[in-house]
């Protein structure tokens, strides 16, 4: 195993292109995350393949940066009030249970129809779940944003809550009490697509508002709860293979400390359906990025004929039309505090005083 | 991580400017030392500890001094009636 590593360790030389480009894709993830609990690794592990950095090695410095930013992330948002960290804790250990199940359907489908199953698999995984729940989350954020911003619990939650089915839990911060036996999918789901497609957020924080019914203030800051307690579990494994290259984690570290913190303070700036806004976008677009790499594994699998040329254009426009989704998520976001931040200069201003001047 | 100054108090300059010293510190002291680090970090098992310490470390100095910084800049947290 050890001569397996150091020949992917083989780390790459690092000039000030590949500097800067994980600097700022760290901010501008890092800005996601901390806006709506999760981001960024999607545009990160296959941006780092394409700078010749080796699969593993790249998600496993990307992890060993995922875990000090969502902790970042976690306690600032803690601060302002925004984390339940209960709710975070309960499902973060279903999702440890879901990240192993995923793994191992991730092994069978490798060992039965390898690389290009493998990555088939997980393509489809990624438009199967972004179609369906982003488009929902998006749909019901339109919806919200039309009456006026107010957040509503689901009928599903609703229902879900009133089953008393021991041992109920009563999560004070996210003002939720709901049966352990109804958290567990939701966090078992999230672990299974957080080892699918390395952004578990995408079902864990429309499943802690849908499922569960916390407000989506609530379910993005605990989902920094959950992103840390798997970030780092997974670091830990990774780092005893000596897979870390530590200069790239520290880099994107470095961008992603930064964003994350503005993300954070935006929470406050923004009405609260903004999350559900950003999170729908990036989903969608993702969706049909990924929608796009289907074709090109279907041909490595045998099943259809493509030309390598349109292969490669299609690998292309998937890759940046993921870098799309990512950076339309930040301007949504930066856009939502400018907003907010000239109304709240508004609100400041003393309003004028008219002077009736004597006849 | 330190809390930041309420809008209507001083801003935390020189704290900004000493934890960005510090960072800067840190991350020279990394790269300068590229290939010693890269050697020990990768050497597995319970040398896993040095890069997840190491992370732990940077993310208190950079962070704070992150915090700082958007302080500095004018964002500060709206609390909300």
């Amino acid at each position: 195993m050890h001569d397996i590593v150091q020949q992917a360790t083989n780390f790459i030389d690092l000039g000030m292109m590949q500097v800067a480009f994980l600097f700022i894709v760290g901010f501008i993830g890092g800005l996601v995350s901390g806006f709506i609990g999760s981001g960024g690794a999607f545009v990160l592990t296959p941006g780092m393949m394409s700078l010749g950095i080796p699969g593993t090695v790249a998600v496993a410095s990307n992890m060993c940066h995922k875990f000090p930013k969502a902790m970042v992330g976690a306690y600032k948002r803690f601060k302002y009030g925004q984390v339940d960290i209960k709710l975070g804790l309960v499902m973060a250990a279903s999702a440890t249970i879901g990240v192993q199940v995923g793994i191992k359907i991730q092994e069978a489908i490798l060992a039965a129809w390898g690389e290009a199953g493998s990555n088939l698999y997980v393509s489809l995984s990624f438009v199967a779940v972004l179609v369906i729940v982003g488009g929902y989350v998006f749909y019901d954020a339109w919806k919200t944003s039309k009456s006026g911003g107010a957040e509503k619990v689901t009928a599903l939650a609703r229902k879900l809550q009133s089953i008393n089915l021991p041992p109920m839990i009563h999560f004070k911060r996210a003002n939720v009490r709901i049966s352990l036996w109804f958290t567990i999918p939701v966090g078992f789901a999230t672990g299974m697509l957080a080892a699918t497609i390395a952004v578990g957020g995408f079902v864990g924080v429309p499943g802690m508002i849908y499922v569960m019914g916390a407000s989506s203030l609530i379910a993005s800051a605990s989902e920094l709860v959950i992103a840390f307690v798997m970030g780092f579990g997974g670091s830990v494994k990774w780092a005893m293979n000596g897979m870390v290259d530590i200069r790239l984690t520290l880099i994107i570290l470095a961008g992603s400390l930064i964003g994350v913190q503005l993300g954070a303070i935006g929470t406050t700036y923004v009405k609260e359906h903004m999350i559900k806004v950003v999170m729908g976008t990036i989903m969608l677009i993702v969706a049909v990025s990924r929608g796009l790499a289907v074709p090109v594994y279907l041909t490595d699998l045998g099943v259809m004929h493509l030309a390598k040329d349109t292969m490669t254009v299609l690998n292309r426009i998937s890759f940046i039309s993921m870098a799309i989704a990512l950076c339309t998520g930040a301007v949504i976001i930066l856009g939502a505090m400018w907003k907010g931040k000239k109304a709240q200069a508004l609100e400041k201003t003393p309003a004028p005083v008219f002077v009736r001047s004597p006849k | 991580m330190a809390d930041s100054q309420g809008s209507t108090g001083k801003k935390p300059v020189g704290k900004m400017i000493s934890f960005g010293i510090g960072s800067i510190i840190l991350y020279a002291i990394v790269f300068s030392n590229e290939g010693l680090v890269t050697e020990w970090f990768t050497k597995g098992k319970w040398f896993a500890a040095l890069p997840i310490i190491t992370v732990f470390i940077f993310s208190f100095v950079h962070g704070t001094f992150a915090s700082y910084l958007w302080s500095v800049l004018g964002l500060e947290v709206v609390k909300k009636k």
